[in-house]
């Protein structure tokens, strides 16, 4: 082959980046994304859920916790929207302020458990044999526990507390997330365009990354999202169990654990954290499942 | 001189008791800028014998020589820049979410050259693409730009030899002459050396200067593309490949 270089023309209504070229196809991902309007409303619901967390001080109407004996267990007023609690905390400023430790968990626990699920799924549905046999066999003894058992036993261990909540959680997620990239690994590895990479002398760790892991990704951040319902509703459990969050903090599953001995004469106390876990999971649930319509090879 | 050699070349797949041995005793040559000839039914190994020479698989016994130099049983860089494949199917061979530009741009990367912009402009020309190509993803493409991208790729390394596994038999037959046509014009413009599978035989006459029939993992003969047209084929299998071709129908009457 000559080496002469061709400088052919740059003037075409092509896209002419490759930054233009990924805009166009988000754009595109975007708006088939909105087309199902319940997808939109759970994006809607996240969205909102994000706004409410980083505006917190300027929404909240009190000081989540300040308390005020004389004010204690109003029903929800003009003052206290969704009530007060049985220290005269004002519900909806706690509500407000929870949503940043609800997302704290779910962020931290995402961040964790994509990268090591993937990892773990894809050198061991890559190199197959041995590291397959000794990465599946250690997910399958994390994978054979109960999660919320297996998160109460950590936290036993360790003493309870958020973090300590949010390590618990992601050892009991990341393997089915390996489970997943691993499949996945398994059908791409005898892919044509696999084989032309390798045979071009692309090193293992190359092949992986820039060329199983974006195959995966559309799948594992389907999953990652389906999952932070279950994160949601499993962090609320360990609050609601008083091994997450610690009181004063204003964690939803801890709200409504203290609100339960007074649930039935004051029902504000449970019913407006419950409320927040329903929509907010159900939120993720929706936008998953949306994702998934959108990013599933085999939909197209 | 000889391109590449093959001698002897034996390959098995599975444990010992269901143990399948793919090819037997495979020899021949192909002289350096000439086309050559992998024909058979399915399943003869034609394939396997490429996948060999590509690197692909690596317990194979016997002798592979390319330019005289005997290769080894794993894949070096040195190897990759000497030897590529196209392979059969476009829709498969291409990264689907890579667009024409990173595609291209991969084994250069690998082997650490440079000039990514040019070389890959330079390389879609050659291939019959414009520039307008660079950034689109395989799924904007057709079948046949797809496998002009595929062959882009595999010649972007300036390899000596090319390894076609049926580059054609996916695509329609108007697009078929095409792409027959660009690999014949660039083994004559960059002498190169071609090993192409193939089980149509029409291909064959087209673009190759001789052949080798294989049947069961087993050269039965290597014989010069005009004997072959002749009809002066020495073995009756090569005999009956060759009337079943000749029939509009060879499909359904080989069966």
């Amino acid at each position: 082959m000559t080496t002469q270089i061709s400088m052919a023309a740059r003037t075409s209504s092509e896209p002419h980046t490759r930054y233009q070229a990924l805009w166009l196809s988000l754009g595109t991902g975007a708006r088939r994304l909105l087309h199902n309007p319940l997808t939109g409303a759970g994006l809607l619901v996240v969205l909102l859920l994000l706004l409410v967390a980083l505006f917190a001080p300027w929404l909240a109407t009190h000081d989540p916790l300040a308390q005020d004996l004389n004010r204690s267990l109003h029903a929800p007023n003009a003052d206290n929207w969704f009530g007060t609690d049985e220290f005269g905390r004002d519900i909806f400023s706690r509500l407000v302020y929870g949503s940043r430790i609800t997302l704290y968990i779910i962020a931290l626990v995402t961040v964790i458990v994509g990268p090591i699920g993937l990892a773990v799924g894809t050198i061991s549905g890559y190199f197959g044999g041995v590291v397959d046999m000794l990465f599946m066999r250690i997910t399958d003894i994390f994978i054979s526990f109960p999660s919320l058992v297996l998160a109460l036993a950590f936290v036993a261990a360790l003493g309870p507390g958020l973090e300590h909540a949010v390590i618990a959680i992601a050892l009991t997620t990341w393997p089915p997330i390996a489970r997943l990239a691993r499949a996945e690994t398994l059908q791409l590895r005898n892919a044509d365009f696999i084989v032309a990479v390798q045979l071009q002398g692309a090193s293992s760790a190359r092949v992986i990354l820039r060329h199983i892991v974006p195959m995966c990704l559309s799948s594992v951040i389907v999953r990652l999202t389906m999952n932070m319902a279950g994160i949601i509703l499993t962090a609320a459990g360990l609050g609601f169990l008083g091994l997450g969050a610690q009181p004063p903090l204003p964690e939803w599953g801890a709200m409504i654990s203290t609100g339960r001995s007074y649930m039935m004469e004051c029902w504000w106390l449970v019913a407006a954290p419950g409320l927040a876990i329903m929509l907010v999971s159900l939120a993720f649930n929706l936008l998953g499942d949306g994702l998934r319509d959108l990013l599933d090879p085999r939909s197209e | 001189m000889a391109m590449i050699e093959i001698q002897s070349l034996n390959l098995s797949f599975g444990l010992d008791g269901s143990r399948v041995q793919v090819l037997k005793d495979v020899n021949f040559q192909v002289r350096e800028g000439e086309s050559f000839g992998l024909v058979g039914e399915s399943g003869s190994g034609k394939t396997t014998v490429l996948r060999c020479l590509a690197g692909q698989y690596s317990h194979w016994e016997g002798e592979l020589r390319i330019n005289g130099e005997r290769l080894g049983r794993t894949l070096d860089r040195d190897r990759c820049r000497r030897v590529q494949m196209v392979f059969q199917d476009p829709y498969g061979s291409l990264h689907p979410r890579h667009t024409v530009e990173t595609a291209l741009g991969e084994p250069l990367h690998i082997h650490g050259i440079g000039q990514h912009r040019e070389r890959i402009g330079a390389i879609l020309s050659k291939v019959g693409l414009n520039d307008s190509f660079r950034y689109r993803y395989p799924h904007q493409l057709s079948g046949g730009q797809r496998q002009r991208v595929a062959i882009a790729r595999a010649l972007i390394l300036e390899p000596r030899i090319l390894l076609l596994d049926e580059p054609t038999s996916a695509l329609d037959v108007s697009v078929q002459a095409e792409i027959l046509n660009l690999l014949a014009d660039l083994r004559q413009r960059e002498g190169l050396t071609y090993l192409m599978v193939t089980h149509d035989l029409g291909v064959v006459a087209h673009l190759c200067s001789r052949v080798a029939v294989m049947q069961h993992g087993k050269v039965l003969e290597t014989l010069d593309t005009n004997d072959l047209v002749r009809g002066e084929a020495s073995d009756p299998y090569t005999r009956m490949l060759i009337s079943c071709s000749q029939h509009k129908s060879r499909d359904r009457d080989c069966a």
